[in-house]
């Protein structure tokens, strides 16, 4: 029910925007984030730990972490950040119009989208397209879906990645597409559908958000990649550089052993020159970035690094329970993998 | 007096010509700005991205489309030819219910008189998007699940997944019978011409109704059993029980069925009040009248009062028909794959082209409803008869 009419909206107002608005960006992101006094971010609304106010309507989420941590390197207030929820259909032109600075909407890097419509600096989260059956079905494998009915949320790669992966194996499926994911889990929960397909770390909160979620299971299989990226818009390298060092800063971090809850201590012991890099003890690098020396420090204070970040929105502490899995660091079999600040 | 009305003239057209100028300078600013801003931002302009491979499934197609071959253009005419499908379906069976009931609503009979107006009164005092929601939501739910659908008898399958009904194969011989369908509604409408202008003339009229019931729902069969008869039987494709689904046949998919039965009974129910308008503008006279040379209450408001009624129910009627086609496009709510649901959301999404997949779906629509409108104005005209 929310934004029903989000497509055409978003579309609308890219028409007028374009149509209508007089030279509107005559500088870089970054001047423009910091003379507003605050970070524009684009998130899902929807997404349980990625991006999902609270009870409190505190907003939380991997995502809204990206973009807390960003607000906190510029501003070293993690709280200088407006959050506009996006559907997927009208997220590319929220971008390009300039209503949000940043995507941070679990949006799937694909070389189409990056060279029609925008940047995608770095991946936060590596994730795949899986599927949610009812377990009475009895289904292990993805196979078994052969002539089922499958419920998604359109205008997202998995109509395509679906459309490819069944194609290829000889297998036949019918599909009915929703604008948003709630009607399409609604209509699955509500019989319409025998299968409900979105990426797998969504799976677990949409999960959550049926009746009885003991009666779904989420299957093993994943049929595609899906590397999460935030979205920023093209010809601004300075802003892209700095989405980009955002996540690497909190992978470094992680790395370096410097989490949330040690970042001062460390800081006044400042003990090996990789940690010294990071904190700003040594060099002056955030100032390449168009920020302070001590950028990543306000990351790691106000935000925490990556597994905090991942452990506080999406691990075992949380109703979630997704593993770390392909998004361990480089050094514990993931893929997640930092570049050095130095 | 001459000569002080010239410089007016003048004047005014000195207004219009300056008002033509700034629109189009607008119009050239706004274009001018938008091709500056899109090749700044690296999008091809132009329509060539509807020439590339789609790559996604739709739920409902009337023309053949598979995801491996299709290209941005096909999925273009399946959401085109659906919400056409859906428009005008609902456009029939709103004008059929809405004239049944704004008729109802001037009867003699108290309960059909009360039926209709309450009738009217919830279904219009109702948001169109809750009704959809109801009909799509709740209806469904309310019907059997995929694993032990309803029998109708017949062949005939209901559940949540759809109405399922046996299609007649009609490649091959097959399609005469849908041809002799065609030619029978044909003839149907000749014979009707045929009895207004005997009735016009004042000779004495054929009966028309038997003959068309005949002619029309007789010929499909009868062209099947002779077709039968010459060894060429019409194969029938009955639906059947699949891994997870009912397969095979003719599937009316919840979806479709939620967005004509909802459309359908809400414009219905601002037809009839369209339609009571139009009967209470026709001066009471003219039904005493027509009592009086002996017709009967059917006679008189078919042959005096809605002829006479239609000039006042067309124009508002015509609004309705527009209305009925623009809100087809709430099937995006209930996920049933129209142009806006194809066109605006999917391909938008995956193509990026923004400014022209608004431009032509916003055309597309602009021509649905001129090309309604210059057929209902065609129709007025011949209602309204000559001026008198």
């Amino acid at each position: 029910m929310r934004i029903p009419f989000a497509p055409l909206l978003g579309a609308a107002v890219l028409t007028v925007l374009t149509l209508a608005a007089p030279q509107a960006r005559a500088e870089g992101t970054l001047a423009q984030v910091k003379a507003r006094g605050h970070l524009v971010c684009g998130v899902s609304g929807g997404v349980a730990g990625f991006s999902m106010p609270d009870g409190q309507g505190r907003w939380r989420g991997l995502d809204v972490d990206f973009c807390r941590a960003l607000a906190a390197a510029i501003f070293d207030d993690p709280e200088r950040v407006r959050f506009i929820p996006q559907s997927s259909a009208a997220r590319f032109t929220a971008l390009q119009s300039g209503e949000i600075d940043v995507l941070a909407r679990n949006t799937t890097w694909t070389l189409s989208r990056d060279t029609a419509a925008m940047n995608f600096p770095v991946i936060t989260f590596y994730d795949g397209q899986g599927f949610l059956v009812r377990k009475a079905l009895g289904i292990t494998s993805v196979k078994q879906l052969d002539r089922a009915t499958v419920c998604l949320q359109q205008g997202t790669t998995t109509e395509l990645n679906l459309a490819d992966w069944f194609r290829t194996r000889g297998l036949s499926y019918r599909v009915v597409t929703f604008a948003n994911s709630e009607q399409a889990l609604g209509a699955y929960e509500s019989g319409r559908c025998d299968a409900y397909s979105t990426d797998k770390s969504s799976l677990y909160g949409e999960r959550l958000k049926t009746a009885r979620p003991d009666d779904h299971v989420i299957l093993d299989e994943a049929i595609s990649k899906e590397p999460f990226a935030p979205g920023v818009r093209q010809g601004d390298d300075q802003w892209r550089d700095l989405v980009a060092w955002t996540h690497y800063a909190m992978i470094d971090a992680e790395e370096a052993g410097i989490t949330q809850a040690n970042v001062v201590a460390l800081r006044k012991e400042g003990l090996s020159p990789d940690v010294r890099r990071i904190l700003g003890l040594e060099g002056r690098y955030g100032e390449g970035l168009g920020l302070t020396v001590d950028w990543a420090d306000r990351i790691v204070r106000h935000v925490g690094n990556y597994g905090d970040a991942f452990a506080r929105n999406l691990g075992e502490g949380t109703p979630l329970k997704i593993p770390r899995g392909l998004n361990a660091l480089w050094t514990q079999g993931g893929l997640q993998y930092g570049p050095p600040i130095r | 007096m001459v000569e002080s009305r010239t410089p007016l003239r003048w004047r005014a057209w000195a207004l219009q010509a300056l008002l033509v100028l700034v629109v189009a300078a607008l119009v050239y600013a706004a274009a001018a700005n938008a091709a500056q801003k899109l090749a700044k931002q690296g999008i091809v302009a132009g329509f060539g991205f509807l020439g590339r491979g789609a790559g996604f499934d739709i739920g409902q197609h009337l023309i053949p489309y598979a995801a491996a071959t299709a290209t941005y253009l096909d999925a273009f005419w399946v959401g085109l030819l659906n919400t056409l499908l859906v428009s005008a379906l609902a456009i029939g069976l709103a004008t059929l219910i809405g004239f049944t009931l704004g008729i109802a609503r001037r009867a003699p009979n108290v309960l059909a008189r009360t039926l209709a107006a309450t009738y009217v009164e919830t279904i219009r005092n109702v948001p169109l998007l809750l009704q959809l929601l109801v009909w799509y939501v709740a209806v469904r739910k309310a019907l059997p699940g995929p694993a032990d659908p309803a029998h109708l008898g017949s062949g005939a399958f209901l559940s949540q997944r759809g109405l399922f009904l046996p299609r007649p194969d009609l490649s091959g011989w097959g399609w005469l019978v849908p041809g002799a369908v065609g030619v029978g509604i044909l003839a149907t409408l000749v014979l009707v011409r045929l009895r207004r202008r005997a009735v016009e003339a004042g000779r004495r009229p054929l009966p028309v109704l038997v003959p068309g019931i005949v002619l029309v729902v007789g010929s499909g069969p009868l062209v099947g059993i002779g077709l039968a008869l010459a060894g060429h039987p019409v194969a029938i494709a009955w639906p059947a029980r699949g891994p997870y689904d009912i397969e095979g046949g003719l599937a009316i998919l919840p979806e479709f069925a939620a967005l004509l039965i909802g459309l359908s009974v809400y414009s219905a129910a601002f037809i009839a009040e369209i339609v009571r308008a139009g009967l209470d503008s026709v001066a009471r006279g003219q039904g005493e009248a027509a009592a009086a040379l002996a017709l009967s209450r059917g006679q008189a408001l078919r042959l005096v009062i809605l002829p006479q009624a239609l000039r006042v129910i067309v124009p508002p009627l015509t609004s309705q028909y527009l209305n009925i086609t623009k809100n087809s496009s709430l099937a995006v709510l209930i996920g049933y794959p129209d142009l806006v649901h194809v066109f605006m959301g999917t391909v938008l999404n995956q193509t990026n082209q923004a400014v022209e997949v608004v431009a032509l779906t916003m055309a597309v629509y602009l021509t649905i409803s001129l090309v309604t409108a210059f057929a209902m104005n065609r129709y007025n005209a011949r209602v309204v008869g000559p001026a008198r």
